[in-house]
């Protein structure tokens, strides 16, 4: 049984039906890719699994326990960490600041008021979070505004914020979206260093097939809302189901 | 030492001296000069200014870290004052029973009041807050004040009457807000040459309050969870999907900064013992929107600076009239000197207001970050050279792309 069980999830927009009957199965340390062509619902589906959405049919099970009706925040506490398609960081605070805040967020829980408690007194979290800025390579910048760095900065960020949180299932989406060649590949072996060093289980949605087949061990191709196939990367570049739905168009 | 790094200790110093010797400071004219009636030196503006200042050092942790903009916090204002008085009414003239009855109050309103509000944010937010204010002067105003049940004697305001009970008021104590025996009215003067200064108990009591309220607003911000109240915001969907609840978060500096304001509307009621409806109305709840905005929100020192700026226009910039124009300007041939005058009539007097808002609108679009943006760049431009040198090592720290 894997680590995310997802059955029989349905999401219906007014008349439009999302996602129905998504059967999926993330194996625990394996790297998991959804894919699809536009529309197909891969989004919406990650969204079923934050609780940013809640499906209207269907069980979304982690690790044994349902994720659906949780709020973001407790589904996060969880174990399950999210990168977003463009980069969410706190643009305001410097890139010590965005990682010592999901450090507060593992140790503390959801909320806590420590309004009289000093910042340099936090030895043990700054050292874990300029730990992970080295591992990322940007431990240099750890005093910088944040707002002011280059996107590929920003996603390297975004991931080292959910990485200090060791977390149990990293969802990513589309994390190479809009970067160039040479980040792209910068992400991809980052991605698999995580992979290898940390035992983090992904989940990945990508529209680019170079990342997908480099990084994923299985891969789901979502088509019109409905998984069409689940298999190793290898049967899926020569499955006709596949290349008709995916690259149907662009064949004619 | 007290938690604090070298520059807020030095910030904290010169709060905390300023505050304490405001009667020297803001007395520098001779009491005969023409100039006099710039001094703001006296007891009762004074304890304005420090007053207002802890309103707008509260207002700042909700506005200045999570950016939630209230409308609406004059109601813990008055509820702070109305609090107080009741204490004088029912107890005993002494101030400290009063001031914690106020924080507490304030923080319950605070509390019931921010939680409904809190389920929205941006404009609404601002709205839903504003709704309650204005309830709760309705209810002060009007509604609970009637022959049967008289909470707050409406239009006329809460005194204290002769008949009232004040179980713990003694004949040797004075009728007047005090704290053990020593009245907050009692003002030594202390003339010297052309001068005269005034010290007066109640507003140096206020005026450590402010101290403490300043000191409280550092800690605060330095602290883990004023950086999560900065992460707010920042950006509240990567809070949460960070694990963190933004909702007790944004609470709880809502009720500080509620807490804050009712202790500055308790305060107002030690210098004078009234509390009247008019001051939980929403102008009063603008004016401290302005004093954080004026002095630069999110920062530690711009609110109390912007408290004392609008209260020193307001009781200052006010007072000034035709009269004393026509002495300043009587240099001028006659037509000049009218012309100028009626030139400037507009913006002096009761007009002050316009001055306030015109300087209000340079504020805003010459220097967003308010007065202390406006000391930063002084500061800069004197302190150029060491600037550059700044920008040289950043620029060596940052490589090119």
């Amino acid at each position: 049984m894997g680590i995310l069980e997802v059955k029989g999830v349905g999401k219906r927009f007014g008349g439009l039906a999302a996602l129905s009957e998504v059967n999926l199965s993330v194996e625990e340390n394996t790297v998991h890719a959804i894919i699809g062509p536009n529309g197909a619902g891969k989004s919406t589906l990650l969204n079923c699994l934050v609780g940013k959405l809640i499906p209207d049919t269907g069980s979304v099970m982690f690790d044994g326990q349902s994720v659906l009706g949780r709020k973001p925040h407790e589904i996060n506490q969880m174990g399950i960490s999210r990168v977003f398609q463009t980069p969410e960081i706190f643009g305001d605070l410097t890139v010590l600041e965005n990682i010592m805040i999901p450090c507060f967020a593992k140790r503390d829980g959801s909320f806590r008021m420590h309004a009289f408690e000093q910042f340099a007194h936090e030895k043990e979290l700054i050292e874990k979070s300029m730990a992970i800025l080295e591992d990322v390579n940007m431990a240099d910048k750890a005093d910088m505004h944040s707002a002011s760095m280059s996107r590929g900065d920003k996603r390297r960020l975004e991931m080292a914020m959910c990485l200090v949180q060791e977390p149990r299932l990293l969802l990513l989406d589309e994390p190479t979206a809009g970067m160039a060649r040479a980040d792209t590949n910068n992400t991809i072996d980052l991605l698999k260093e995580i992979n290898e060093k940390r035992d983090i289980t992904m989940a990945i949605i990508e529209h680019d097939m170079h990342v997908v087949f480099s990084l994923a061990e299985r891969i789901t191709v979502l088509a019109q809302g409905t998984p069409l196939v689940e298999d190793t990367p290898d049967n899926i570049k020569g499955n006709p189901k596949v290349q008709e739905a995916y690259l149907g168009e662009s064949q004619h | 030492m007290l938690g604090l790094n070298k520059n807020d200790r030095t910030l904290l110093v010169i709060v905390a001296v300023l505050a304490l010797l405001a009667p020297f400071i803001l007395n520098p004219f001779p009491t005969d000069s023409s100039l006099a009636q710039f001094n703001a030196g006296y007891p009762d503006l004074m304890q304005k200014f420090v007053i207002f200042g802890i309103f707008a050092i509260g207002f700042n942790i909700l506005f200045g870290l999570t950016g939630y903009l209230s409308f609406g916090h004059a109601a813990f204002l008055g509820i702070g004052s109305y609090s107080a008085v009741w204490i004088y009414k029912l107890f005993t003239y002494n101030v400290i029973p009063a001031m914690m009855l106020s924080v507490v109050m304030a923080a319950i309103f605070a509390l019931l009041i921010g939680y409904i509000s809190l389920r929205r944010s941006g404009i609404y937010f601002s709205i839903l807050t504003l709704a309650f204010a204005q309830m709760s002067f309705a209810l002060a105003y009007s509604v609970l004040s009637n022959p049967k049940f008289n909470l707050t004697n409406g239009e006329t305001g809460l005194q204290v009457y002769a008949n009232d009970i004040q179980m713990f008021h003694r004949d040797g104590l004075p009728d007047f807000p005090h704290i053990f025996g020593l009245s907050m009215g009692s003002t030594s003067k202390l003339p010297l040459g052309a001068w005269e200064f005034q010290f007066n108990v109640g507003y140096y009591f206020c005026a450590i309050l402010m101290i403490l309220a300043f000191y409280f607003s550092i800690r605060l911000f330095r602290s883990p969870f004023g950086m999560m109240l900065r992460a707010v915001k920042s950006n509240q969907q990567r809070m949460n999907y960070t694990g963190l609840n933004s909702r007790p978060y944004t609470l709880a500096a809502f009720v500080i900064s509620g807490m804050f304001a009712g202790l500055a509307g308790g305060l107002l009621a030690a210098t004078d013992p009234l509390a009247g409806a008019e001051r939980m109305q929403w102008t009063a709840s603008g004016e401290v929107v302005l004093m954080t905005i004026l002095g630069g929100a999110g920062t530690l020192i711009g609110p109390v600076l912007g408290a004392g700026f609008i209260k020193y226009f307001e009781n200052i910039f006010s007072k000034i009239n035709d009269q004393v124009l026509h002495q300043w300007v009587s240099f001028m041939p006659d037509g000049l000197e009218d012309f100028v005058v009626a030139l400037i009539h507009p913006f002096i007097g009761k007009g002050w207001h316009l001055t306030l808002g015109i300087l209000f609108m340079l504020v805003v679009i010459f220097l967003p970050g308010g007065l202390v943006e406006g000391g930063q760049r002084i500061g800069r431009l004197f302190g150029r050279k060491k600037r550059a040198e700044d920008t040289a090592d950043a620029a060596a720290k940052t490589p090119a792309e």
